[in-house]
């Protein structure tokens, strides 16, 4: 009997203390209201449009302020096909064979009215007080969807070639909003998904077209307080945010800091919790040792791809032997394994993003040229291929951008693995501007170093890159390949996604291998670190997303602290 | 003065003459205990120039992961970078980079401030007048400046960089050289020389320039540490030579930052190699002017 009676206490006990625990896991998981949260940007925006936009710059301290028509699952952002509603209703099933997305618009969205610290001049004023608390309608989302679509003369849009297979935009009413297709594309929706739509409103794009490039007016989780360039940024709760019970901050404020030494050390002070674009391995080391449990790490893989890019108009590179044997010199799977350790790399992948569907699996990876899982076998048929080429001594400038990480480090790190086959490389680097005026206009390098960074994980669009250059608009290889247009076509026309697997493993071992137009180096590798008290916010694959900060709320002591 | 310094040469010649090299040497390490040292440093740094193949343990270039980021010890005695190099061979291979750049930028820069300085002196006048002004222009951007200016046009790499440091050095060399060459002028044999019909050319390379050799030999030592310095710093901001060159300053920019907490090694050696090249070109060429000044020999 006092077994028994002893057995039931400990039963008890250990009942009452998971239920405890358990119980007081869920409340420190409760959202909590108030604060302000301190981020540092890692750089300055170069306007507050981000449909003219490609950079987080644009993103990080502006998307607070939009709403968009539908986004990746702030909850799930890691998954790159999870996409859901932030202006519609609900995820609208296509008709008309695929060719036509009716949304429906929610109700009771309201624009911004004017913050009460807000510091903008008088004009700005008198628009916010037109427009400012009138109803977010299908017209908006027309309006912005038309500006990025079709821009009217004079206003550029970065991202007009993802939406192709988009025929026409209606707005039968004023909840209701159409998209007709000219053909069924698995494309569109990731498209329609991307960050930088942010929904302006049609009156002011009505008014000037450009008003939004240096103005603030939104509908999102924030109302815009004071922008100072080069400085910082602040902002306020929106009360009449649409989605119940959020943003659960007071307030935000981000300081622009271009040097991530300065960011690291922004983090370390307590100037800031968080910066949402990515830190390298030895800073999240560093930092880690530092703070110990008051820094929470959060890792993934990175929708960004490093290229390296033969000149395939330039002489010994117009020849498919001598692109196949700089391909296979290099190690990517070594190079994951160590790089990862200094730089912001590591998944190994080929043209579609690692963690992705449609991406290679390891095995069908290693058939091609450049991934063999035997490194010693490629280099040595690297060496024939030179040989066969009559390039035996071959020797070129690799031309790299100006930026450490990761491209300087993986730059360094390739030259290393050429050496081994026996080219000789001596490094050219230019910065940002002139780095892309060699790529774009100039064309005169040998082998340059390129990046495909994307914010939604959309393969049939990102993979475009290795279309002619005729109609890809940024592979700058300098070739055209109509039988990789074809395939891109038929990938981007079936909603079958068996087919275009099928059809992308025939895309990729054709621009990897059979021609080895230009070549995926490794992917990168996010690691964001942030104060352990800031909770709710879920690290994605591209450091565009997920930065409305509308989930995120401050846990003691960082809240009081914020508060002070 | 000119006289003066011909005569002061001729008993140089004679007293080299009359005792061994080793004497006077070793007179001269006496008398000049810091230029020694200053020199003792430059040979060893061009020593370690010329012989790097035979010096260096290890490769500079060659990635070797297994061993990244090691602290000194017995394998690597200066340590390792993130690359698994190590630090002292890509030190001692540096020094090429560092020596080139300096010797190559501070002779050229210097010798043509030293024929544009001389000739602005003998054609005097508004010749004179116009080349100082713009001489002037030049002079008005501090170093480090300029070169960053030329090397923001030119793009980066070894040669843009000589480039970059040369042009500044060219009127700093010029203004000092046309001060001497100022007095040279009023000295009758150049009135003679004159008479004689010589070309402007000949007056001035072999009449004018030989007498003053003196503040031009000084000027290249200043310039050779000034040099390396600019080249580092250059190079530390991303505008020099580039990876996977074994270069001072680029072995300060790839460390310093990111491990100067876990791996102060990485920072520490290139920052000490560029303190000692520069001190020692320094005292070289303080010595150096204390010896072919006469003035100062004399005191």
């Amino acid at each position: 009997m006092r077994s028994v009676i002893s057995k039931s206490a400990i039963a008890l006990a250990l009942g009452v203390t998971t239920a405890l625990w358990v119980g007081g896991a869920a409340a420190a998981e409760t959202p909590k209201r108030g604060g302000t949260l301190l981020y540092v940007i890692p750089s300055n925006p170069p306007s507050a449009d981000a449909h003219r936009e490609t950079t987080f710059g644009t993103i990080h301290p502006f998307a607070q302020f939009y709403s968009v028509l539908i986004r990746v699952n702030p909850d799930n952002p890691a998954s790159p096909t999870d996409i859901v509603c932030d202006l519609c209703t609900e995820m609208p099933k296509p008709t008309n064979g695929g060719k036509k997305y009716t949304f429906k618009i929610r109700k009771g969205v309201t624009w911004h009215k004017t913050a009460a610290g807000a510091k903008v001049s008088e004009d700005v004023k008198k628009v916010y007080d037109q427009v400012g608390g009138t109803p977010l309608t299908a017209q908006d989302v027309k309006a912005t969807f038309d500006r990025i679509i079709f821009p009217p003369e004079g206003v550029k849009s970065a991202r007009k070639g993802f939406y192709t297979m988009v025929e026409k935009i209606s707005a039968p009413d004023d909840e209701t909003l159409v998209f007709d297709l000219k053909y069924p594309s698995g494309a569109f929706i990731p498209a329609l998904a991307a960050p930088y739509n942010f929904v302006y409103s049609k009156k002011v794009l009505d008014m000037d077209q450009r008003w939004v490039e240096k103005n603030v007016l939104g509908s999102g989780p924030f109302r815009f307080v004071e922008w100072q360039p080069g400085a910082f940024i602040s902002a306020e709760r929106n009360p009449d945010y649409y989605h119940e019970g959020k943003p659960y901050l007071d307030g935000t404020e981000a300081i622009f800091a271009k040097k991530y030494s300065i960011n690291l050390q922004a983090l370390r002070g307590g100037r800031a919790y968080i910066q949402f674009r990515g830190f390298p391995p030895k800073m999240r080391d560093d930092l880690k040792k530092a703070l110990g449990d008051k820094l929470t790490v959060q890792e993934s893989a990175w929708n960004c791809a490093l290229f390296m890019t033969p000149n395939n108009k330039k002489p010994p590179f117009d020849d498919v032997r001598v692109r196949r044997a700089l391909t296979l010199a290099i190690d990517r799977w070594g190079g994951s394994k160590y790089l990862s350790k200094i730089a912001i790399v590591k998944p190994v992948g080929g043209i579609v993003f690692p963690d992705h569907p449609l991406a290679a699996t390891k095995e069908e990876l290693e058939q091609i040229a450049g991934y063999w899982p035997d490194i010693e076998k490629s280099r040595a048929e690297a060496r024939r291929l030179l040989k066969e080429a009559g390039q035996e001594d071959l020797e070129f400038v690799f031309h790299n951008r100006a930026v450490d990480m990761p491209y300087k480090i993986v730059g360094t790190w390739m030259i290393d693995q050429w050496a081994k086959i026996g080219v000789k490389v001596t490094q050219r680097v230019q910065p940002t501007a002139p780095f892309y005026a060699t790529l774009r206009q100039k064309k005169d390098f040998d082998v340059s170093m390129d990046f495909n960074c994307q914010s939604i994980v959309n393969p049939l669009i990102d993979v475009s890159k290795f279309n002619s250059d005729d109609i890809s608009g940024n592979q700058y290889a300098g070739y055209q390949d109509r039988v990789l247009d074809d395939m891109w076509e038929k990938m981007n026309r079936t909603g079958d996604v068996a087919e275009q697997r099928r059809i992308m493993r025939a895309f990729e071992k054709r621009a990897l291998d059979e021609k080895a137009y230009q070549f995926v180096t490794l992917w990168w590798y996010r690691i964001i670190l942030h104060r352990s008290d800031v909770k709710g916010w879920k690290i994605s694959p591209s450091h565009y997303l997920n930065v409305d900060l509308s989930n995120i709320w401050l846990e003691e002591p960082l809240r009081s602290e914020s508060l002070k | 003065m000119a006289v003066s310094e011909v005569q002061v040469e001729a008993a140089v010649e004679g007293f080299a003459e009359r005792a061994p090299l080793a004497t006077v040497v070793l007179g001269l390490i006496r008398r000049q205990p810091l230029g020694a040292a200053g020199a003792l440093i430059v040979i060893i740094m061009i020593l370690m120039a010329a012989f790097a193949e035979f010096v260096a343990p290890y490769d500079p270039i060659a990635n070797n992961f297994e061993d990244m980021l090691l602290a000194p010890g017995a394998k690597y005695w200066l340590g390792t970078d993130e690359f698994g190099r190590d630090i002292l061979s890509r030190l001692i291979y540096g020094a090429r980079t560092a020596l080139f750049v300096g010797f190559v930028a501070a002779f050229v820069g210097a010798t043509s401030g030293l024929v544009l300085g001389v000739a602005s002196a003998y054609f005097g006048g508004r010749f004179d007048l116009l080349f100082q002004r713009v001489m002037d222009v030049f002079m008005a951007f501090p170093l480090i400046i300029l070169a960053l200016a030329v090397v923001s046009i030119l793009g980066t790499g070894i040669q843009n960089v000589i480039i970059a440091i040369t042009i500044p050095f060219i009127p700093n060399c010029a203004r000092v050289v046309r001060s001497n060459a100022l007095a040279i002028r009023e000295i009758p044999y150049i009135d003679a020389a004159r008479a004689c019909g010589f070309s402007h050319a000949r007056i001035i390379l072999r009449h004018m320039v030989p007498n003053v050799m003196a503040p031009y030999l000084i000027m290249i030592t200043a310039f050779v540490g000034q040099a390396i310095l600019l080249e580092a710093s250059l190079s530390y901001l991303g505008l020099g030579v580039q990876e996977p060159t074994p270069a001072w300053g680029l072995m300060l920019s790839g460390g310093a930052e990111e491990y100067a907490e876990s791996a102060p090694w990485i920072a520490v050696f290139p920052g000490i190699g560029i303190s000692l090249a520069v001190f020692g070109f320094n005292l070289f060429g303080d010595a150096l002017r204390d010896v072919l000044d006469p003035k100062l020999r004399s005191r």
